[in-house]
């Protein structure tokens, strides 16, 4: 959808826009993001405009204060008023069916990973945006490309925010007092580390329950690093492969050496076990260490502690996809252009490196120049997450994303069919036939 | 009424106006009096539970609007192995936690029933269980069952040094199973003790003087008086708490999710999780639907198996 710009109405936000220029150059000597020069789309104010948004709720304060500092600059420069809710993470996707349905509502909302691949029909293509911020801060990187543009296209139906994903998280000393100084790269190497720690008693433990972050984390780790996928490129479900089979072994071998009870942990059993130094690898988001590490109580582990990339075994790259904070802009919005001015503010450096800060490495940037930011040069151990969306792997890899990609992860089809055979329920060959078989249902309406 | 008595000249004189002749008129009061009842109803139960029934028969999902599919969300759950395991343990559940309950919960209204001190402050603290937001004690339950940090383990391998490892209490099926059921017939004696205590009270003592006048021991007493006269609330305490039981979705939901691996999966968490969580309004709706049957069937047998007057009289006297 083209907008139409009349040269009037540009006269309004291209002068604000140049004003933004102009500050953006003088503050360019103490920030470290590099931006080209390209000339902002100057898009149409309508008249009178105001908007609402609704995002997901913080993972720490200054996350919400600097947002809506933002938010009110904007408004301070253009004169829209901008009116920010922030719900909570379960709520999220619920609100966004009912605003899509209804066609009423927040003018633009920021989902989950693949909240606009389910309602692709209802929004507004944003590459006018999108091409801009490209080329000015260094490219998009993969996994915001994978969520951000409609599969098979370049149409951008979302605006990739950031991304947070779950590396391992180990003890060094424990992992040293047993010969390793990481975690090795190859299957064999992983088990026999779990042995050895299973040995030691401080075992590891990865989520097998019903945990729709951690427990798909690890089945997602585990299948793709078989090069075993859900999908295939053109959207066909190839979960019932002999990689998934080889997967599946791989977990029952390597389940015993995990601590007891992990086929019943939800998202925050880890964070439990690993604070209260029972198991010594597991793998989490962020969040962990800094709950260790901001409580006096638990410091020593969190210095103890230390994160990797997921790894490889037979895949090219560390198959980690990320959950990404992904803004969508809806059809029914009376103003579209003013949305786009909007988000395209928040993107500029002006307003995103603060922004991106202040989340302390909580969540890592879209575009490649604000690898630069200081937040990454802060604290070590939180570094690596600033490649979170150099993946290429992401929630339904490697086929188109879909409501149903993300209906089979809500629904545990993937750690259920690992838990299966890890726990003994099933053979590789059933659990994998009964997943395809789910899978199946959940894709029987792609097609239509 | 003064009216009447009035000459009938006067009547005719004082015509009431239209508006108190239309709320003279009965069947129109009737019909005002029960619209907001009927209204409330309509908007409250039977729209719901009648949307409920259509979207079962539909493919809604909750980003998209369904088309009617006829049988098809039934058919495949007939071919489904996972409803068919919420169907076993939505029944196994019930049967076991039911019975649990009304063992120990007659017992208790049994021991309530005698003189004590202190009678009505006890008889109150047993209520607790049942007055405490079930979420609560459901996560007070996924604490003690928790595999690392179980107070129960923490006992047994730390203080009594009885086991060498924490109890794995959710980890697999069997356990997990039993643990949910545990934690239902706690929650749910009060419920069942309190009803039956109110029974028993209605029991005339002098139904027990005479037998014991006769020589009646403890047991027969229990067995030809108390079993009998309580048969009518037994059997309404008992519809009622199958009905509680089989529809049961907090306990579960909070403490395993369905897990193990699906295992814990009553059809009420499996209804949620298919139509909210996995999206697939339709299937949900499908899978709540066929909970009906079961309690229809669940509903008939307390009523029809425990209410019959040939018990409630004795075997002999029909």
């Amino acid at each position: 959808m083209r907008n139409d710009i009349t040269r009037r109405d540009a006269l309004a936000l291209g002068a604000s826009a140049a004003a933004l220029a102009v500050t953006g150059a003088s503050a360019q000597t103490t920030s470290p993001i590099k931006a080209a020069d390209v000339p902002p789309p100057k898009f149409a104010i309508e008249k009178g405009a105001s908007l609402r948004m609704l995002r997901p709720v913080r993972f720490v304060q200054a996350d919400e204060d600097v947002f809506r500092a933002n938010a009110a600059k904007f408004t301070k420069e253009t004169g829209i008023e901008v009116k920010v809710d922030f719900v909570g993470w379960e709520d999220i996707s619920q609100q966004t069916a009912v605003t899509s349905n209804s066609g009423a509502g927040p003018d633009i909302i920021i989902g989950f990973s693949d909240a606009p691949h389910i309602y692709v029909d209802k929004l507004v293509e944003l590459n006018d945006v999108t091409d801009y911020l490209g080329k000015r801060y260094g490219g998009w990187l993969p996994l915001a490309q994978t969520y951000g543009k409609r599969s098979k296209s370049d149409k951008w139906i979302g605006l990739p925010f950031g991304a947070t994903a779950g590396p391992l998280i180990y003890r060094k000393s424990v992992l040293k007092s047993i010969g390793y100084d990481k975690v090795p790269e190859d299957h064999a190497g992983i088990l026999d580390l779990c042995q050895k720690l299973h040995k030691a008693g401080k075992p590891a433990g990865f989520a097998l329950g019903n945990a729709k972050g951690d427990g798909n984390g690890f089945a997602n780790w585990a299948l793709w690093s078989h090069n075993a996928s859900l999908l295939d490129e053109e959207g066909n479900i190839i979960i019932n492969s002999k990689e998934t089979i080889e997967a599946l072994k791989w977990v029952k071998a390597i389940y015993p050496t995990f601590i007891a009870g992990t086929s019943s942990w939800n998202d925050v059993s880890n964070n439990r076990a690993y604070s209260s130094q029972e198991i010594s690898l597991t793998a989490n988001g962020v969040s962990l260490y800094f709950s260790l590490k901001n409580d006096p109580a638990t410091k020593a582990i969190a210095e103890d502690s230390e994160h990797q990339l997921l790894p490889k075994g037979l895949a090219k790259v560390s198959p980690m996809a990320g959950l990404t904070l992904n803004a969508m802009l809806f059809k029914h919005s009376p103003y579209p252009n003013a949305a786009k001015a909007f988000l395209q503010f928040m993107m500029e450096k002006e307003q995103y490196e603060p922004w991106l800060n202040a989340n302390s490495g909580y969540w890592s940037q879209p575009l490649a120049a604000y690898a630069d930011a200081a937040v990454w040069s802060s604290d070590p151990k939180v570094s690596i997450f600033k490649n979170t969306m150099q993946s290429t792997y992401y929630d339904g890899y490697k086929g188109p994303i879909s409501t149903a990609t993300g209906a089979v992860s809500a629904d545990y089809v993937l750690i259920q069919m690992c838990a299966a055979v890890a726990t003994g329920a099933q053979t590789p060959e059933a659990a994998a036939a009964e997943a395809e078989q789910r899978a199946k249902r959940y894709f029987r309406r792609q097609g239509r | 009424m003064s009216v009447t008595t009035l000459p009938s000249r006067g009547v005719a004189l004082r015509q009431p106006n239209w508006i108190a002749r239309l709320f003279d008129y009965k069947p129109f009061l009737i019909v005002m009096c029960l619209a907001p009842a009927i209204g409330l109803l309509t908007v409250f139960l039977t729209y719901p539970l009648g949307l409920g029934v259509w979207l079962a028969f539909t493919d809604t999902t909750i980003g998209q609007r369904g088309i009617f599919i006829g049988l098809e969300n039934f058919q495949y759950l007939w071919t489904d192995p996972l409803w068919w395991g919420a169907v076993f343990y939505s029944v196994f559940y019930t049967a076991i936690a039911t019975f649990g309950k009304f063992a120990l919960g007659f017992w208790l209204a049994l021991l309530l029933n005698n003189h004590f001190p202190l009678k009505s402050l006890l008889r109150a603290i047993v209520l607790l269980p049942w007055i405490v937001p079930t979420v609560l004690s459901a996560l007070a339950f996924w604490w003690i069952y928790d595999p690392q940090f179980s107070i129960i383990s923490y006992l047994l391998v730390d203080v009594l040094h009885i086991r060498s490892t924490n109890i794995d209490f959710l980890g697999t099926p069997w356990p997990a199973r039993f643990s949910l059921i545990a934690a239902n017939i706690w929650r749910g004696i009060p419920f069942v003790a309190i009803s039956l205590l109110a029974g028993l009270q209605t029991i005339s003592p002098s139904l027990y003087e005479a037998a014991m006048l006769d020589g009646a021991t403890a047991w027969q007493r229990f067995r030809y008086i108390t079993l009998p006269m309580m048969m009518p609330i037994l059997a309404i305490v008992m519809t009622f708490s199958i009905i509680f039981t089989f529809t049961d979705f907090q306990l579960v939901y909070a403490i395993t999710r369905g897990g193990p691996v699906n295992s814990t999966h009553l059809l009420a968490t499996l209804a949620f999780q298919r139509g909210i969580a996995g999206g697939e309004l339709g299937e949900g709706a499908a899978i709540a639907v066929s909970m009906i049957p079961f309690l229809v069937f669940a509903t008939l047998f307390s009523y029809f198996g425990l209410a019959r007057r040939k018990w409630q009289q004795g075997e002999a006297n029909d």
